[in-house]
This record gives C-alpha cells, sequence and structure tokens, in this order.
C-alpha cells in the first residue's frame, strides 16, 4: 500500500484535474466534469438552440447561473435597453432561462453584474470547482483556487447537455512574483509586468499558477485581477492557491456551503495548493520590487512598459515579424516612437470591466479622485461598477459622490467600455486611459485607442489628462 | 459536425502575428444570435473603409482595396496563412464561423490561441499549426507565386506544397476522428451518461456541499 511519503507531488492544477476526471479517452483527453457553469447573453443563445434543435435538456440546472452583462447599458435603466438588436439578445437569454429553469439575474436584480465579478460574490464559484463560462475571462475564477477556463458556443452547448467537456490537460507554468511591491503597485501592474515578460502566446497551452509573496499578499479582488490577465498571456486558466484569505472571503455568501458543509469543504480547501516539490513544465520568476505602474503602449496586452518609459522605436528591433508588428501598433495608436509614455494625453477613462470594477478597484481610484476634478480635456471619465453589489457598497461609502464631485461619471453595472458592445464607446482617433483588459484595435470602438492601466492609474490620468506615474501624483 | 478530410485550395496571406478575435469578428455583431451570416463581416474593420454594423448592409459600404481578402486573386481563396497567436483575445465561437462562413476550411500560422483551436474542431474548421520557418517558407512561396495552392490532408496530417514538400502537423486522435468523420462530440458524450451519473454519486459522497443547491 503507498503510504502518502510515497504518493507523487502534483501541482494545484493537477489536483483538480484528477478529481474531475469522468473518463479517460486513452489519448491524453478526459471527459472532465463541471462544477459550475456561468452563462451570458451573447456566447449562449445558439448553444440553447442546438439543444432545442437535438430535443435535448440541461444535465444539471442547479450548476448553472445566469445574467447579462456584456449588453447591457449603464444608463437609464428604467427604459429598458433601447438597442432593439441588444434587446433580443438580453430576451432571448431570459426565455431560454426560464424555459430551462436556469436561475437568472434580470437587470432589474440587485445581484446583476459582470459574470465574472457575481460568480465569486454570491459564492457560486468556490475552491477546487471546475467552473467554465462563454468568455475567455472565466479564468478570473482560478484566483480561489478553481479550475475556470473560457470556452466557446459548441462547448457552452456540451456543457448544458451533459455537465462535462472533453478535455486535454495544459502542461503547467508557475509564475513566481517574489517580495513585495512598493505602494502604489497594484495586482493589474503585476499581471502587466507578467504579460510583458512571457508575452501573449507566452502561457498557450499551459495553465498559469501564481505564487510567491507578492500574489499571497494581495486580497481577493487582486487576485482576480491577476487570474483574469492569464488569458491575456495565452493561457486559459490561471490559478491561486487556497489561503485563509480565500476562505474567508467564501464564508457566509449566498451559494456558499453551510453548516456541517462548510467545515467539510472548508478542511478540503486546505489542501488545494501544489505540493512541495511539485514539478512544473516551466517556471518564471519576477521580483516585485521591479515592477512599476504600468502602461500599455500598443495594440497587443504584451506591448507594455513602465509609466516612466519611453515609446518603443521599432527601429531598434531586429526580428522583421515583431519590428512590422511594432509599426503596425503605433501608427494605429497614433503615437512616436520614443516619446515619453507621461506625455501621452488621453480624451477618455473608463474604470471598470471584469479585471478591475470590484470595490477595492473603486475604493483606489477614489483615494486618487477625492477632492480633485477631472481634467478638462477629458471628454468622459466612466466609472462602472462591476455588479449592483459593489454599486451599492461603493455608494454606502460615499464613493459616487467623490467621482460625481470630480465630474466623473457614476454608472449602472455592465460590461460597458470594456468590448463597447452597449452604447458606452470610443470615437474613432479618441484615446482611452483603461482599467479593462484588452487594447486591441477596435476593442473599445472602432478606430479606439486603449491604453490598459489600474484603476490609481486610470483614475490619475483622468485629473492630469495625461498618463502620471500615480506614486509622484500629490 | 461537417466532416474535413482534404481541401486542395487558394491560399490567402494575413501576415502578421496576433491576429485576435476582435479582428476576426467585431463585437458589434455578437448580438446576432443566430449561427450564420458572419461571413460578411469577417475582418470587418480590416476590410471596409466605414464602420458598420448588424443593420447596415455591406453592399452600402466602402469596401478597403487595399486589403488582402478585397483583391480579385485572393476572393476565393479557402486556406488562410497568418502568424503566431492566432486567434488570441476573446472565446467567441463566431470568429471561426465567421472564417467558415466566408468560404475559408483552414488556417495555417505558428501557433494558436487554445480556445480558438479548440472552438475550430467543432465547427469542422481545421488550424493548423507549422514551425515558424515553414510559415516563412510558405509566405514567401505565395508571394512568388500567383493562384499559390496548397493541399492539407488530415488523416496523414500533412500539408503539401506545389513542390510536393509534405509539412507534417500534430493534431490530438480524438479532435481528429471526430473531425474525419464528422461526429456530434455531445451525442457521444451522452453515450457515456453512466459514467457521468456514477461520477457525480461518488461526488455526492466526497464534496457534498457541490450538490446542495
Amino acid at each position: 500500500m503507498a503510504s502518502a511519503a510515497h504518493t507523487p507531488a502534483r501541482t494545484l492544477y493537477e489536483k483538480i484535474w484528477d478529481e474531475h476526471v469522468v473518463q479517460d479517452k486513452g489519448d491524453g483527453s478526459c471527459l472532465i466534469y463541471i462544477d459550475r457553469h456561468l452563462v451570458h447573453e451573447v456566447t449562449s443563445p445558439q448553444a440553447f438552440d442546438g439543444l432545442r434543435l437535438n430535443g435535448r435538456k440541461p444535465w444539471s440546472i442547479s450548476a448553472n447561473l445566469a445574467v447579462a452583462d456584456h449588453n447591457v447599458p449603464t444608463t437609464n435603466r428604467s427604459s429598458g435597453i433601447t438597442d432593439p438588436i441588444s434587446r433580443t439578445q438580453v430576451e432571448a437569454l431570459e426565455s431560454n432561462c426560464v424555459e430551462s429553469g436556469i436561475t437568472l439575474f434580470k437587470m432589474s436584480d440587485l445581484r446583476q453584474g459582470i459574470v465574472h465579478v457575481i460568480g465569486p460574490e454570491q459564492g457560486a464559484t468556490l475552491p477546487g470547482m471546475t467552473v467554465v463560462c462563454g468568455d475567455s475571462h472565466t479564468s478570473t475564477h482560478g484566483a480561489f483556487g478553481a479550475l475556470a477556463f473560457g470556452i466557446g458556443t459548441s462547448e457552452v452547448e456540451h456543457v448544458l447537455a451533459t455537465q462535462c467537456l472533453i478535455a486535454k490537460k495544459t502542461k503547467t507554468l508557475r509564475i513566481v512574483v517574489r517580495g513585495r511591491v512598493g505602494p502604489g503597485v497594484t495586482a493589474k501592474d503585476i499581471v502587466l509586468a507578467i504579460i510583458g515578460r512571457i508575452g501573449t502566446a507566452g502561457g498557450n497551452g499551459y495553465s498559469i499558477e501564481f505564487a510567491g509573496e507578492a500574489i499571497t499578499a494581495l486580497s481577493m479582488e487582486g487576485r482576480m485581477t491577476v487570474c483574469n490577465m492569464a488569458i491575456e498571456g495565452g493561457a486559459r486558466a490561471g490559478l491561486i492557491a487556497v489561503d485563509q484569505t480565500t476562505i474567508a472571503y467564501c464564508k457566509g455568501r449566498p451559494f456558499s456551503p453551510k453548516g456541517d458543509h462548510w467545515d467539510q469543504a472548508a478542511a478540503h480547501w486546505q489542501t488545494l495548493h501544489s505540493d512541495e516539490g511539485a514539478l512544473f513544465d516551466k517556471e518564471v520568476v519576477l521580483d516585485a520590487a521591479e515592477i512599476q505602474p504600468q502602461v500599455t503602449w500598443g495594440t497587443s496586452p504584451e506591448m507594455v512598459l513602465p509609466v516612466s518609459a519611453s515609446v518603443p522605436d521599432p527601429a531598434k528591433v531586429g526580428d522583421a515579424v515583431k519590428r512590422s508588428g511594432m509599426e503596425k501598433a503605433l501608427a494605429y495608436m497614433g503615437l512616436q516612437a520614443n516619446q515619453p509614455i507621461e506625455q501621452i494625453r488621453i480624451d477618455k477613462v473608463f474604470i471598470g470591466s471584469c479585471t478591475n470594477s470590484r470595490i477595492e478597484d473603486l475604493r483606489a481610484a477614489a483615494v486618487i479622485v477625492r477632492g480633485r476634478t477631472k481634467a478638462a480635456s477629458v471628454k468622459l471619465a466612466l466609472v462602472v461598477p462591476g455588479s449592483g453589489l459593489v454599486k451599492a457598497q461603493a455608494e454606502k461609502e460615499g464613493l459616487h459622490t467623490i467621482f460625481l464631485n470630480a465630474g466623473f461619471e457614476w454608472r449602472e453595472p455592465g460590461c460597458s467600455m470594456c468590448l463597447a458592445m452597449n452604447a458606452d464607446r470610443l470615437e474613432p482617433g479618441e484615446r482611452c486611459a483603461s482599467t479593462s483588459n484588452r487594447n486591441f484595435e477596435g476593442r473599445q470602438g472602432q478606430g479606439g485607442r486603449t491604453h490598459l492601466v489600474s484603476p490609481a492609474m486610470a483614475a490619475a490620468a483622468g485629473i492630469a489628462g495625461h498618463f502620471v506615474d500615480v506614486r509622484s501624483f500629490a | 459536425m461537417r466532416a474535413f478530410t482534404s481541401v486542395t485550395a487558394k491560399v490567402a496571406p494575413l501576415d502578421r502575428p496576433n491576429v485576435d478575435t476582435d479582428a476576426i469578428i467585431p463585437k458589434q455583431y455578437l448580438k446576432s444570435i443566430k449561427r450564420t451570416g458572419f461571413g460578411q463581416y469577417l475582418f470587418d474593420s480590416w476590410r471596409y473603409l466605414d464602420p458598420g454594423e448588424l443593420d447596415v448592409p455591406v453592399a452600402s459600404r466602402r469596401p478597403n482595396p487595399d486589403f488582402v481578402l478585397n483583391q480579385p486573386a485572393f476572393r476565393d481563396a479557402q486556406i488562410l496563412l497568418s502568424r503566431e497567436n492566432f486567434g488570441c483575445g476573446s472565446s467567441r465561437e463566431h470568429a471561426v464561423w465567421a472564417l467558415d462562413d466566408f468560404g475559408f476550411r483552414a488556417v495555417i500560422a505558428s501557433s494558436f490561441a487554445d480556445i480558438f483551436y479548440n472552438n475550430s474542431f467543432k465547427t469542422g474548421f481545421l488550424p493548423v499549426a507549422l514551425p515558424a520557418e515553414v510559415i516563412e517558407s510558405l509566405f514567401e512561396e505565395l508571394a512568388a507565386t500567383p493562384g499559390y495552392q496548397l493541399t492539407i490532408d488530415l488523416p496523414e496530417q500533412v500539408v503539401i506544397t506545389p513542390g510536393g514538400l509534405r509539412h507534417r502537423f500534430d493534431v490530438d486522435d480524438f479532435r481528429k476522428d471526430c473531425l474525419v468523420r464528422g461526429l456530434d462530440e455531445i451525442g457521444l458524450t451522452l453515450q457515456a451518461g453512466d459514467a457521468i451519473r456514477a461520477y457525480e454519486a461518488r461526488r455526492r459522497e466526497e464534496a457534498p456541499w457541490l450538490f446542495t443547491a
């Protein structure tokens, strides 16, 4: 009989994977069980149609939780959704949920919000779970020591119909951020610095476990920010080991276990960390002390630099494909090589998205904004809380007044200008300091130019009218 | 699902790395609740000079003559050739649907983003990853050869050039089998229904807190 000493050391990823294998298909593919399926309006209608077409029903209704977030307006909720195409999509989600019995938080519900904010907030995301959603930022939920990843619509249908997915184990990459970050440096800066190091394809084929003192020192909100952007480093899943911070966050939430089940669950969750000596396929180490507030300058999240730097010069890059990519990015962004980042002037500010719309993010922005006024040259500064509950909490703390007094707008929860499927968007040529996750061409509106930053950095840019180092922003 | 065995077709070059899913199919078209009709919006921001919406007929818009798919030589291409990290970004399967609906059967690139790669197989669309130096040689041959065609043979797992060079590519056995035979994956999984129920019964004992709702 194998004693504990002979059990091979496993990574956190392997532990969760092993617990969820229903059937091994022999070629490395496995049928894996999905504990939680989060559903939103954009990637699900064709999946529900597919079920109907084949006369299939959801396998486990209670494993699903649905919310409309991508299309919803952030103003005038009382008049409903005026865009008829968006309205049709949200109504399709509602009728699909009514027909299947799946729980839906409607737009009028205080619990409505961005799917990756409400899952954890409700305790629908728990340690050790497999969590999927038809959205790439499902990696967010890995902050809880859950194996969470984005899927396409065909897989949404597969999960609805079978509660399983056919998947192959990924390779594992551990990213260790040693030491502590300095003041003014946030989870967002940590993850942007990581992507700057490994590149947007650096995590392709891997699940990333984030570790090290700088990571464990983060709140759950900060950990969610880091795991959220694992996908921008190419990894479908990001993971952080469970600790007391995780368990304390989960306690007492509506979907969290209660009574004896809580005790059992919490005991199991304590085991959700990589074993001493577990082998990763790859390891990357960063020093937290070297991480400065980050600003992206291009059209891929890997095109990122410290705020103190200057826009890079493609002429100094040897690799032809890379050079041409940089030239295209600078042309699209309307930037000159060697221009100091602090001299880049902005037109709009967006504080929100599944990356940075939680209470801690709003507090960090409010600290900067308090008692100041938005620069006259900044046309719009939007603050979009991640959920109705985040909004209510912020209002209880008076944060909305701080933003409103500074000339920032205080909106209703949703994805908003992160991807501009609703009315919130950039016009061609407009430049935005954004706390979202993608600076792709056209992401925030056709011709719009996105610079990814932390909430504090976005707030400071809104006040100054250009990027500034939040650490010296007095 | 439509089966894929082999295709011999004209190749269109999209010579840039990190072609993201926002570029393949911009967000405004994701409001459609259908699975079809996305081909007309493929690479929308590069392909047209004016902005588009679902309710604006594309016939009324101004095509960008410089964009590769607007050039007569590439309009009937069924294979797209690109660079590393193709399909990065959002999980939108609409990106695959748009490529497929336009008439593409396959993309050849030096690497793919994981979700896009996964989604492709569900639509009978083949992502082929080849080493960067092979990709470079294909771009060079394509530039030098009007009407350049390639053959992709999935059962043999090779890309065959006009000169007869055979470049082998990797694909998982299960995915390949599903694609070659056009199998319905959900139907296959439902055949394992007893195994799923047995797993659930075991988990109810091991982790009862997951089954309280």
